[in-house]
């Protein structure tokens, strides 16, 4: 048998390999909100008071729209992941264009909710609240600007015909991590527009 | 140099307890390893490359001595240093409070009666007291090694600790949390003094304590409250700026304010800073200057100035 | 091995194959990637550590006369936030865990060889945005304690954000390493046939990956802190100084043992070898990287006892603290009773193996000081803590270095270097470090302060000690690298197994060819098997 060069991995192994390491980066990302989240947890117990008047000035409608958006956008990457699982090339192309869309439509709501805190005289350093407030959102945005560069590059790869029933590991990992910004915006959204 | 200050403390004793404690376990433990190391690297040196040695993986029942005595040797100092501790942490309730205030580079202390003292803390002998202390900007930290207490000042929050002092002395007072360019300047001088002396000093005039300074020219006496109230903590002699203006060529020179005003720096102009620091502020320095009213008497005012006067 | 006719295997030595600076900067080889790294940690600690002798030289006297007390505490920043982020975090782990992890499990490379060179390109960006800082170089102390921090009128944003960066590559790192461990063990490689240098590795990839990302999200806030007003350590808008320390600290403990557990596995490695024994108690020592790891996530306030934490809080981390000595107690038994009825021989590696062990000893004995409450109180702070710091660091992982490097030095570039030469340079090295750091704990005891640039008369004899003790500790590095360095170009060529080590890596030529192993091995027992009667 010949192994001088290229000992590879059987497909198999190179995919749960894959998907072990996407699962350890997930886990490096939620410790990194877990911090933030921290922060959160020990601001609201010494400033209960500060956090129930000033929540009410976050426009829950537009979080909320927000929270739509990102889950409708989990289940067209769901969509988009199983659909490139069966090797359907065209249906995962138009998933993972509405994916990001929606990941636009969600900065977009961002950029409308930010403008209105700050012709409000709203900024990071009006308060605690709104530190955590700033620091958490903002935090989440920069992920889903890295999530739609992800999938982005993951789009142009499928029109490509890159993947096929056989190999679609990256579009599956870039599906993990859009999952991840969403589930981390599900906790955002309570915490800071939501409980009193 | 001795092994350890001398315990001037009542706590200092129990703490040294806990420190020689340690000691004695670690240096068993230190010497143990030691002996086997070399005693093994020794003993079993190899003679030829065709030694033979034993095939030995391990040994069950010494894991578990080497885990269990270990372990409650350790358990046994953390018990003991955790109720020296919970000591330490435990005024009475016959504590006397003083406020410490620490601020970039200087240690300000309040007495219950009013009296102010900056860079001393005076204490009496036997009497425990509890330090109730703040920062003003940065953390700092109280450290009185022969004492061996240490805490840190936070800015917007209280901290406190507690002693008695049992000997009659001056002691070292060291800040103790970096806390900037002036950090290792920022001391203290500790004076314990007899109840009779402590009284005398309650009691009386606050500054210029007799026959310290007796005997001083106004220029040495200026030289000396120059370093022990903490002027040359911001205040340099070679021009460069530590936090306020320089004292090189100070008298005479013409001061800017912040409210654009100006003013020669005279004798008027010295007193004014040094009693009322906020009153005029040199344009270009932040207003921190604490004042001193109260802790300078009018002699020590015109010895820091003659020593002023000195400085061209 | 191949007793077929498959084309003839030419063997070319991984340092060989493809030459120029640009394949170098680009390679996906473990092997070079591994060296990119040991040539950068290297220089880095060669700088900090020029640093920490002008810091010395400055302490030979009481007055700061030789640099004003601002540039001193510029220098003790700068020497703590390059030796800690930019040679000791990654340091072992990335130059030697590299090198070895993957010939050690008899694997052709790492599970993501192109996420390892971007690890490696992280950590020069992260070295680049430093020099930026360098302008106006922070003056913080490598701890960053708010509110000083948070104010000071020096570049800490580009600074922390530079650590930001290397903090990134050490999370791919030892993302890439947990992956490669868990997917690429060859047939047989079992858990409990792992080299311990291998659970070293694996326990220290894991604290990488889980406590990196805190340390991340701290200076993130701080440098809002600075920048946006943001203010969760600002006592005047509500938030808490302290709150920065535990923050910092939740990283900064389980960092420590980032530092350590690596060196540990080294010693792992090479006592064996040179005791032809089979390591003692390889479950304990396995299991006790685990362990420590779990327990060095629970700790974090033993750096705060005076901080203003409560009684109670205190209490539970002291007790803690007490727990984490335990594993680490173990190992130092069972490398002591491996070398019982061994036949050793003192050559360079295992003077490194044994002084570590000695030094390590004592660093973590003092280390019980230091989570002793009451005895804390009166140490925190002071030069004990310098000298217990820098007896683990120094005495432990640059022991275990210098250690790895002498032992792997004939495997990773082929050549042989002076046997004598690194005896006399151990022996320098071994006494310098004492020399200089000993009679810190008196000095620390006496109540020196840390951090001082000017200090009181009467700790001037020890302090002046100290600094002689540098320059011994100086030279003999100096030697060391001058002969090792040396070596690559006048040394004899390596063979195979100058040691007679049974570990995969030594099971090839040296210097391995690029894919490592031209057949994967089929393994079938663990690598401790010396003296054993089949």
């Amino acid at each position: 048998m010949d192994h001088s060069h290229g000992h590879q991995m059987d497909p198999g192994e190179a995919y749960s390999t894959s998907k072990l390491g996407m699962w350890l980066f997930l886990g490096t990302e939620i410790m990194l909100f877990g911090g933030l989240f921290a922060a959160y947890a020990i601001f609201r117990s010494k400033y209960p008071e500060m956090f129930l008047e000033q929540h009410r000035e976050l426009n829950r409608e537009m979080g909320a729209i927000n929270t739509c958006i990102l889950i409708f956008s989990s289940m067209t990457m769901a969509i988009g992941v199983t659909a490139i699982q069966r090797g359907k090339q065209k249906l995962t192309s138009i998933m993972l264009l509405i994916t990001i869309l929606c990941g636009f439509a969600f900065a977009g709501v961002k950029y409308v909710e930010y403008g209105a805190k700050f012709s409000h005289h709203i900024y990071p350093d009006t308060s605690i609240f709104f530190s955590l407030y700033f620091m958490l959102t903002g935090l989440h945005m920069l992920h889903v600007f890295i999530g739609i560069a992800i999938l982005s590059t993951m789009l142009v790869l499928t029109m490509k015909g890159k993947f096929n029933q056989k190999y679609s590991t990256p579009v599956e990992l870039g599906g993990l991590y859009w999952h991840l910004v969403d589930l981390i915006w599900i906790y955002l959204f309570p915490l800071l527009y939501l409980i009193g | 140099m001795t092994w350890i200050p001398e315990a001037a403390s009542n706590l200092a004793g129990k703490v040294d307890g806990v420190l020689w404690l340690i000691t004695l376990m670690s240096a068993v433990f230190f010497v143990l390893i030691t002996v086997l190391l070399v005693y093994f690297s020794i003993k079993y040196r190899r003679r030829s490359d065709d030694d033979e040695t034993p095939y030995i993986t391990g040994s069950e029942p010494l894991e578990i001595i080497w885990t269990v005595i270990p372990s409650i040797l350790l358990i046994v100092i953390f018990i003991y240093a955790y109720v020296v501790y919970k000591d330490m942490r435990t005024p009475p309730k016959d504590a006397v409070d003083i406020n410490v205030l620490g601020k970039q580079w200087v240690w300000e202390f309040n007495y219950y009666n009013g009296k102010k003292t900056l860079n001393e803390l005076y204490l009496k002998q036997n009497a425990p007291v509890r330090m109730v202390m703040r920062a003003d900007d940065v953390i700092h930290s109280f450290f009185v090694p022969q004492f061996r207490v240490k805490q840190d000042l936070l800015p917007g929050r209280y901290t406190q600790l507690w002693f008695t002092p049992i000997k009659v002395g001056t002691f070292d007072l060291f800040c103790a949390e970096y806390c900037g360019t002036g950090h290792s300047k920022m001391r203290a001088k500790v004076i314990v003094l007899s109840p009779e002396a402590y009284d005398i000093w309650e009691n009386g005039a606050q500054a210029g304590e007799g026959s310290a300074v007796a005997g001083l020219t106004p220029v040495e006496l200026g030289e000396k409250l120059y370093k022990e109230k903490g002027c040359n903590a911001c205040h340099s002699l070679d021009g460069t700026v530590v936090v306020g203006p320089s004292f090189k060529g100070i008298i005479g020179r013409s001061e800017e304010f912040t409210d654009g005003s100006s003013h020669t720096a005279d004798e008027n102009y010295i007193r004014q800073s040094i009693l009322e620091p906020q009153s005029q502020v040199v344009k270009g320095f932040p207003p921190v200057m604490p004042s001193f009213k109260g802790i300078l008497s009018d002699d020590d005012i015109s010895a820091l100035i003659a020593y002023m006067k000195t400085l061209n | 091995m191949a007793n077929n006719t498959i084309a003839e295997h030419v063997y070319v030595p991984f340092l060989e194959e493809k030459k120029g600076i640009l394949s170098w900067l680009t390679t996906t080889d473990h092997k070079k990637i591994g060296i990119l790294y040991l040539v950068s940690v290297s220089f880095f600690f060669l700088i900090a550590g020029t640093i920490a002798l002008l810091m010395r030289f400055e302490l030979l006297t009481p007055e700061a006369d030789f640099v004003s007390p601002h540039v001193y505490n510029v220098l003790f920043t700068l020497h703590g936030s390059i030796m800690v982020f930019f040679f000791i975090v990654p340091g072992l782990a990335a130059s030697f865990g590299n090198f070895l992890i993957p010939l050690m499990i008899g694997a052709p490379d790492v599970a993501f060889p192109k996420l390892n060179i971007g690890s490696y390109w992280l950590y020069i960006l992260g070295t680049i945005i430093l020099l930026f800082a360098l302008l106006k170089p922070a003056d913080t102390g490598w701890t960053f304690y708010t509110p000083y921090s948070a104010n000071t009128d020096t570049d800490v944003v580009l600074m922390t954000f530079g650590v930001f960066v290397l903090g990134f590559s050490s999370i791919l790192t030892g993302l890439n390493f947990i992956v490669t461990i868990h997917k690429m063990r060859a047939p047989g490689m079992t858990w409990h046939r792992l080299p311990l240098f291998i659970w070293a590795s694996y326990a220290t990839a894991i604290l990488q990956l889980l406590a990196t990302p805190v340390v991340g999200i701290t200076l993130l806030l701080l440098i809002a802190e600075r920048t946006l007003g943001v203010g969760f350590f600002d006592p005047a808008k509500g938030g808490d100084p302290v709150l920065f320390q535990n923050f910092f600290w939740f990283y900064s403990h389980p960092a420590v043992y980032i530092m350590i557990i690596p060196a540990m596995g080294v010693i792992s490695e090479i006592i064996p070898v040179f005791a032809r024994k089979p390591i003692f108690g390889y479950k304990a020592i396995a299991y006790s990287s685990l362990g420590i790891a779990f327990i060095s996530f629970l700790v974090w306030a033993h750096h705060m006892f005076t901080s203003g934490i409560s009684e109670v809080a205190a209490t539970i981390f002291s007790f803690l603290t007490f727990l984490v000595a335990i594993p680490t107690a173990i190992k130092v038994f069972n490398w002591t009773a491996t070398l019982y009825k061994g036949s050793i021989q003192l050559q360079s590696p295992m003077l490194y193996a044994l002084g570590f062990i000695f030094l390590f000893t004592i660093g973590g004995l003092t280390g019980l000081f230091l989570g002793a409450l009451a005895a804390d109180i009166h140490l925190h702070d002071t030069y004990f803590v310098v000298a217990h710091m820098h007896y683990v660091m120094i005495g432990g992982t640059v022991m275990g270095f210098f250690g790895a490097l002498h032992f792997w030095y004939p495997k990773w570039f082929g050549k042989m270097f002076n046997e004598t030469v690194a005896k006399v340079a151990w022996f320098l090295i071994f006494v310098g470090f004492n020399v200089t750091f000993f009679p810190q704990f008196f000095l620390g005891v006496e109540g020196m302060p840390r951090r001082y640039a000017t200090y009181p008369q009467e700790f001037k004899s020890l302090m002046s000690l100290s600094t002689y003790g540098s320059w011994i500790l100086g030279v003999g590095i100096l030697i060391m690298t001058v002969n090792l360095i040396a070596a690559l170009f006048n040394g004899e060529k390596a063979p195979q197994n100058p040691y007679g080590s049974l570990s995969l890596e030594w099971q090839v030529p040296s210097p391995p060819p690029h894919e490592n192993f031209h057949e994967i091995p089929h393994v079938t027992d663990w690598t401790y098997g010396y003296g054993k009667k089949s």
